[in-house]
């Protein structure tokens, strides 16, 4: 393997070049420019390299086998070193390897009990010689019997051991002999694993690796010195131990007990094991993940002017990117133009490749003359502009609308603009997030990308078959508002809504007011983005469920009619047009397709936009007030429910209480507070709902399902509620008790992290050391959720990820082995099939019935 | 101890031997080779039953909660 024996520590003479027999040696690799590899003759970038060695002067213990070196030790006899095993346990032990090894599986078991059997003989079975305790002292010393074991005597027991005992030990004594894990030869790695760097002042800069080298190598030598000159034993163990030292640091630089190998500036070194392991490794930094070209990224904001399809790129990024173009007899004058641009200028050219294969950098100077020379078949780099095809994701890629292909339009500013309607498929917000963006290279790449990857093609989730991108936040409040009731809308308001939008006919107004101007309503506003001939009905979100349902005469506006693309009642809500719920756009896009589906999202969003300013919206502190007699009930309700708590623990302490079945009796009592004080939590709210109407906009984007609920808003205005810890009341403390401002064993309300202040009153200060308990618990509970939930992804990726559905319908794996017969079984994709549910025939029926009478 | 047919038993799917021409369909049907089936052992106790051997094909019919019933072949190997 080796092409050099290394025997001096200088790497390169006073003229620069590299010495013979160093460390640089020219016959190991070539980093140099112009200089030829004396051992294949290659250039550098050509030479892999090739390895030299270093001859030790004493073995030396490599660390990686520190600790199976110790088993081999207690397992052999210390004078014949035979595995102490009777010949009938050798035989049955093998067997059990050779048939796991035939099998392709582990054989760690079955040796750790080869070497705890060894282990326990006391006297060697062969030679009956007796043996010493041999302790470890981390981390590399041998003690047998208070006496230390050199390595190198370590090395002569280790070469005694028969062939056949080493494959009871698990190994292959023609590939792996035990003596091997002391090392007499050091491989040195090919100077292309460990280039120098010339600095800007001229100095050299050596690697961290052959920094390490040259000490293992100075070592080596003074070694040899003294031993030839006879030094006494005490500086021959102490350089022994020094040479071991450098060559387990140059091995790995963390081995715990051993001190990390430092640069002359204090940085610890990068040395042999530090360069493969963990997340910035060869593996998971170099192999598993490499960063590309052609790709930016950059924080994302919003901006709801553009289409869900498109996604906004700052003009530095734009001009730093490009698309490669072919020059052909139809385009070239095009082209011409482009590459006259230089660039500088946007849209220009950043490089012009020739017929031959010659890249011309183009800037403002050449610009002029290449755009002459410009032939048919030559390649140019053109920047990214307006329209052209991209990848956009977030990490972490979790499912496939991580990645999605968006339509480029060049903004000033630096940051990726897209619209909010988009954000819950990459589950993104605006809070600092940042994003990467792909430009595809080829013209295949680009036509997957815009036929597969579009975002209007991911509306529909694989996951439930519903939509996952639609309104969110204000998009929903904004529809709320304008199509609760009839809101009437003069013209000048109608003029406003869509000066955004493409088409439009106004209908006819519903109406004149008093003073005869038209009106029109907000249901007819949002009638005009939806398709013609769409029909659905459907309950809103805040429906409550009446037991007699009564359609569209229903009092809260919460059962919609769509007849011919028209709102006939209801209002448009989260569920009617909500990220993840909207049965309207779930509607639209499986009867009339993806690009009428994100026309759609496109037209609703901007309206819902306009919707809200014009109704203006905001919330504020005093939309948590309610009226004094609503706090003086909620106070009532409090009152009660504590005095009922004291009779429950009464109850308890005087024997009464009845046990629930199946509960113990302090069980029965914990839940019966429990359930009091929940109760109470509830109607506090109901209480506050009563003061809390349409006319509070923190009710509004509860209901519309905007955001919040109504549970956050009453713990707001009215009572937060009992803290819990795993779903108990609050228990732990010192003493019996939680706090110091409580008596022992009190049973109470208070005592247990119930907190009868409303976040706006404000918690006093026991109530919110509680509040504090409980909300650590949630803290900790999404952090090992997330964690958790990631690594069983990436297990089920990891197993699942070569499985393909054919065109046949069949699932199978890279072997073209069967998984299944029929895809899911019955060979449906989730995001095509509409629900199977009874309705759908007689939404058939319905338009063919309506068919037949037009 | 009573013996029962495993067939009869609610948990257990139909298990149906193939005849030679059968399988020979089925795997042209779906363009594969039996060796790109999924496996059974002979020793399989529904194998058993129904005399299944090396090489033979066992189509098995089970509820599927997608589609009420889905088919499966299986090829037995020792």
């Amino acid at each position: 393997m080796s092409v050099v024996k290394i025997i001096t520590a200088d790497t390169y003479d006073d003229d620069g070049f590299p010495i013979e027999m160093g460390l640089m040696d020219p016959r190991l690799g070539v980093i140099d420019p112009g200089l030829r590899c004396r051992s294949c003759g290659g250039r550098p970038g050509e030479c892999p390299g090739h390895f030299g060695h270093i001859d030790l002067i004493a073995p030396v213990i490599h660390v990686g086998f520190a600790k199976l070196i110790r088993k081999i030790l207690r397992g052999i006899c210390k004078d014949c070193s035979r595995l102490m095993l009777l010949e009938n346990e050798k035989r049955m032990y093998l067997e059990q390897i050779e048939t796991l090894v035939r099998l392709g599986q582990t054989t760690d078991d079955i040796v750790n009990k080869v070497f705890g059997e060894a282990r326990k003989h006391k006297v060697c079975p062969y030679c009956g010689s007796p043996q010493l305790e041999i302790k470890f002292e981390r981390p590399l010393a041998y003690v047998e019997d208070g006496h230390k074991l050199t390595p190198a005597d370590i090395r002569d027991r280790f070469e005694k051991v028969p062939d056949d005992d080493i494959k009871v030990m698990g190994m292959n004594p023609d590939t792996a002999r035990p003596e091997w894990m002391l090392l007499t030869v050091l491989p040195v790695p090919p100077v292309t694993m460990r280039p120098s760097i010339t600095l800007e002042s001229g100095q050299r800069s050596e690697d961290d690796l052959t920094h390490k080298l040259v000490d293992i190598i100075r070592i080596n030598q003074r070694f040899q010195e003294n031993r030839e000159a006879g030094a006494p034993q005490l500086i021959i163990e102490d350089l022994w131990e020094l040479l071991q030292y450098h060559i387990t640091t140059f091995l790995d630089n963390t081995v715990s007990g051993v001190p990390p190998a430092r640069h002359r500036s204090g940085r610890p070194l990068k040395t042999l094991s530090q360069r493969l392991k963990g997340k910035e490794g060869r593996f998971r930094g170099s192999l598993s993940g490499k960063r590309v070209n052609f790709s930016a990224r950059t924080v994302i904001s919003p901006d709801p002017n553009l289409s869900i399809n498109e996604v906004g790129v700052p003009m530095e990024i734009a001009m730093e990117l490009s698309v490669p173009l072919v020059v052909n007899s139809r385009n070239i004058e095009v082209m011409r133009d482009f590459v006259r641009r230089g660039s500088d200028k946007h849209p220009g050219v950043n490089y012009v490749t020739r017929a031959d294969g010659r890249r011309v950098k183009i800037t403002d100077r050449n610009c002029e003359e290449v755009a002459e020379q410009l032939e048919l078949g030559w390649k140019i780099d053109r920047q990214l502009m307006d329209g052209d095809i991209v990848l956009f994701n977030r990490q972490p890629s979790l499912h496939r609308m991580s990645i999605m292909s968006h339509k480029v339009i060049v903004m000033p500013y630096k940051t990726f603009r897209l619209n909010p309607a988009v954000c819950p498929p990459y589950n993104a917000d605006f809070d600092g997030d940042e994003m990467n963006m792909h430009v595809p290279q080829t013209e295949e790449a680009r036509a997957e990308a815009e036929i597969l990857m579009r975002v209007q093609e991911n509306i529909l989730s694989p996951r439930f078959g519903g939509p996952i991108i639609g309104g969110i936040h204000d998009y929903v409040t904004g529809n709320f508002l304008l199509t609760h009731g009839d809101r009437r809308i003069n013209r000048l308001e109608v003029m406003e809504i869509f000066k955004k939008l493409p088409h439009l006919e106004l209908p006819d107004p519903r109406g004149y007011g008093e003073d005869g101007e038209p009106y029109w309503t907000g249901k007819q506003m949002f009638s005009l983005t939806l398709p013609k001939g769409l029909n659905l009905d459907f309950k809103a979100s805040f429906c409550k469920n009446c037991d007699q349902c009564k359609k569209k005469e229903c009092d809260d506006d919460a059962y919609i009619v769509i007849r011919d693309g028209e709102i006939e009642s209801g209002t448009i809500d989260a569920a009617a047009v909500g990220a993840f719920k909207g049965k309207i756009t779930d509607r639209v896009i499986k009867e009339y397709g993806p690009t009428v589906g994100a026309g759609f999202i496109d037209g609703m969003t901007q309206m819902a936009i306009r919707g809200i300013m014009l109704a203006g919206f905001s919330f504020g502190i005093d939309d948590e007030d309610i009226p004094k007699e609503a706090v003086d009930q909620i106070q009532d309700v409090l009152n009660s429910a504590r005095e009922n708590v004291t009779k429950l623990i009464e109850a308890y302490e005087a024997g009464e209480l009845e046990p629930l079945p199946g509960r113990t009796l302090d069980e029965t009592l914990e839940m019966r507070i429990m359930q009091t004080l929940g109760k109470a939590r509830d109607s506090t709210g109901t209480i506050a709902g009563r003061y809390l109407g349409l006319d509070n906009s923190g009710v509004v984007m509860a209901v519309s399902g905007a955001r919040g609920s109504m549970l956050n808003l009453t713990q707001m205005a009215a009572c937060v509620g009992q803290q819990s810890v795993r779903g108990e009341r609050i228990r732990r403390g010192y003493e019996g008790r939680t706090l110091p401002h409580f008596r022992r064993g009190d049973l109470g309300a208070e005592a247990h992290g119930f907190v009868q202040s409303s976040y706006k009153g404000g918690l006093n200060p026991t109530e919110f050391f509680f509040h504090a308990i409980g909300g650590r618990e949630g803290l900790v509970d999404t952090a090992i959720r997330t964690s958790q939930s990631g690594y069983l992804q990436r297990r089920l990726i990891n197993a699942l990820q070569d499985l393909e559905v054919q065109y046949d319908g069949t699932v199978k794996e890279t072997r073209g082995i069967i998984v299944q017969f029929n895809y899911g079984e019955d060979g449906v994709d989730a995001s095509k099939r509409d629900y199977a549910s009874p309705e759908n025939v007689h939404r058939i029926v319905q338009r063919v019935l309506r068919k037949e009478g037009a | 101890m009573k013996k029962f047919a495993l067939q009869d038993h609610d948990l257990v799917p139909a298990h149906i031997l193939l005849s030679p021409e059968e399988s020979e369909e089925m795997l042209k049907s779906y363009g594969v080779d039996s060796a790109q089936l999924p496996k059974i052992h002979v020793t399989d106790p529904v194998v058993k039953e129904i005399g299944g051997k090396v090489g033979d094909v066992v189509k098995i019919i089970r509820k599927s909660y997608t589609s009420g019933e889905s088919v499966f072949y299986r090829l037995v190997i020792d």
